[in-house]
């Protein structure tokens, strides 16, 4: 049964001379368990869709559900708290907050849930054990290597137990080992645990990896195809 | 959350809260700078001569005659003396006369006194730069320097006197110079001509006869002022006034209170000039942290809460500098409060033609750190809702692209 369903949606930026179109007329759905890659060439709209299904940006047309919900109904309060509770983030940039240490980056999450500091603190070395990083926990992003501020920044996406990791371009910025390194770890908590992942990419050892493979160009989808069946 | 955000990025924290310590520490010292030099205009005319709270005849303010005194031998001393906030009185005789010396003539203030009471009211003895004090019916007389000097009269020269006595009787007298002195206030220091108050009584035919009582008071508190002039009001008949400074000498309260109006332009500049500077400072750090608050509300922070996170770290950084600031200010207000600026040339000029003493004083009081508190956390407070409205109005889907 599908989680996550997108239903024709258009995403228009009309600032140009010439509306562009970043997403055109996309439709898809995505079930429980997908380890799933959206790829296509620079400015095709994988990052326009991926924030769409985040629910960090609305589409001009169309609709997107989420565990039932229409995200369009939401106000923004509720939008921000559905957020905190099902979905995580990889960003390109790693995006940590600088002026935390890697455990307070992930401790961040937990935080806002309200859950106690032994709580957190609990979890978010566990998950810094996890990503290889339980020696660093007392490091600033500053101090780590692009390699490991993005596996703390996955351990930050992990840490609500989210239904959906969303992960944007996540081994751009990462050499090959690190890169080998952080598709081990998506790839185990997707299989141990079920969580969902849909992450944008150019990268080939990512499409690889990757059970379903949608191919975008131009805001559309040209290809959408499962290489394995899926085993969750 | 808001401390964490500070103490890790102490650069951006440095430079907010030295803007705004830097802000205080002027605010205070300019209004320093003011109320020290309203204090010092009062001081120089008011608490060196004056005084805050005289008592004369009724009318003799405004016809300002030996005629309108008052009979010393039919006013209670005592009664006023026991008021609250009374230490006591000092009693004068005060009426224009022509001061001759050889053949120089120039209008003085003649001025009749007790010494011994005098002295403790204004410190006139502190003021002798050649000769010795007055002493009770010793028959001399103390001149102001200025005027001494344009009589061309040193120590043992005779001072010729003529005036108009009490009911017209002419008065004429010789006497012997004992003092110079020197007054702070250039007008006083051009025609104050000192002696006993029973040679003067002598000189102008009034018998036991003053012009004033000058009160002297504990503290000089404006509230303190008003309360006792009223308290004295009550206490004496008709025949009486009793007037404030500020009554008898309204051109003065009118200079301090047009200077204190540009003064409180040239603050509410330095007070733009202080928001500008904060805002600028607080925008810079605001727009830098875009991205950092974009990834706090994509991940799950409500945007309220954000908003009042950095509004409380701009407030935490406000109080800071205010504390600094106001501690920065203090050595430097009290050594100049002690030690006050003395000018010279086309500015010494011209406060003086105001017969103040060209001096630049600072005021030390705990009034005003408060108030300029206040008014730089309010400043701080507006220019911190900036950050506040930025992160209610953020999307993420932008903040996210910004560099």
């Amino acid at each position: 049964m599908a989680v996550i369903e997108v239903k024709d949606i258009r995403k228009v930026y009309t600032e140009t001379k010439v509306p562009v179109y970043a997403v055109n007329g996309i439709a898809l759905s995505f079930e429980k368990g997908e380890f799933a890659a959206i790829v296509g060439p620079s400015g095709s709209g994988k990052t326009t869709l991926l924030n769409i299904l985040g629910g960090i940006d609305v589409p001009s047309e169309g609709e997107v559900i989420i565990d039932k919900k229409h995200i369009a109904s939401l106000s923004s309060r509720q939008l921000i708290d559905f957020r905190l509770k099902n979905i995580g983030f990889v960003f390109q940039s790693y995006n940590l907050i600088p002026v935390l240490t890697a455990i307070e980056n992930v401790e961040f999450i937990l935080q806002l849930q309200g859950q106690s500091k032994n709580e957190r603190r609990k979890r978010a070395q566990q998950l810094l054990n996890e990503v290889g990083l339980g020696d660093r926990v007392n490091d600033r992003p500053a101090q780590l290597s692009g390699g490991q501020q993005q596996r703390v920044a996955v351990a930050r996406a992990l840490a609500s137990r989210p239904q959906f990791v969303l992960a944007d371009e996540p081994t751009a910025n990462l050499d090959s080992k690190s890169t080998e390194n952080l598709l081990n770890i998506m790839e185990k908590l997707n299989r141990e645990e079920g969580i969902t992942f849909i992450f944008s990419t150019h990268d080939s050892r990512v499409v690889k990896k990757a059970r379903r493979v949608i191919t975008i160009e131009d805001g559309c989808v040209v290809s959408d195809e499962r290489i394995a069946p899926n085993n969750i | 959350m808001a401390w964490r955000n500070l103490w890790r990025n102490k650069r951006r924290t440095f430079i907010t809260i030295t803007s705004i310590l830097f802000a205080m520490f002027f605010a205070l010292v300019m209004r320093s700078m003011q109320k020290g030099s309203y204090a010092n205009m009062v001081d120089n005319v008011v608490g060196s001569y004056t005084g805050y709270i005289q008592i004369h005849g009724a009318d003799y303010w405004d016809k300002k005659t030996i005629d309108e005194s008052l009979d010393a031998s039919e006013f209670s001393e005592e009664e006023i003396s026991e008021l609250k906030n009374v230490k006591g009185l000092v009693p004068r005789l005060e009426s224009f006369a022509l001061a001759s010396s050889e053949n120089v003539t120039k209008g003085t203030l003649l001025t009749g006194i007790i010494p011994e009471k005098e002295n403790v009211f204004t410190g006139l003895f502190e003021k002798i730069v050649d000769g010795k004090y007055l002493e009770t019916g010793d028959g001399q007389v103390m001149l102001a320097e200025k005027l001494a000097s344009y009589l061309k009269l040193g120590l043992g020269d005779t001072l010729v006197l003529i005036s108009k006595g009490y009911h017209g009787v002419s008065a004429a007298g010789k006497y012997a110079v004992k003092g110079i002195l020197h007054f702070p206030s250039p007008e006083l220091n051009k025609q104050l001509v000192y002696m006993n108050l029973e040679d003067c009584q002598a000189f102008f035919g009034t018998e036991n006869r003053l012009t004033s009582y000058v009160v002297l008071l504990g503290r000089h508190d404006p509230k303190i002022i008003a309360q006792t002039r009223d308290a004295i009001r009550k206490t004496l008949s008709q025949s009486y006034e009793v007037m404030s400074w500020e009554e008898m000498m309204p051109e003065l309260v009118q200079i301090i209170e047009s200077d204190n109006a540009s003064g409180k332009i040239m603050l509410g500049i330095l007070y733009m000039i202080i928001a500008f500077g904060i805002m600028g400072t607080i925008m810079m750090m605001t727009l830098e942290r875009i991205r950092e608050f974009g990834v706090m509300v994509a991940v799950g922070m409500q945007k309220f809460k954000l908003g009042l996170v950095v509004l409380f770290e701009t407030l935490l950084m406000g109080i800071i500098g205010i504390i600094l600031g106001s501690g920065l200010s203090m050595p430097f207000i009290y050594y100049y409060y002690l030690n006050p600026i003395r000018l010279t040339g086309d500015a010494a000029a011209s406060i003086e033609s105001f017969g103040v003493e060209p001096i630049m004083p600072f005021a030390w009081e705990s009034s005003f750190y408060l108030n300029q508190a206040l008014v730089v956390l309010v400043i701080t407070l507006i220019t911190g809702l900036y950050p506040f409205f930025k992160v209610i109005k953020l999307e993420p889907v932008d903040a996210l692209k910004s560099k």
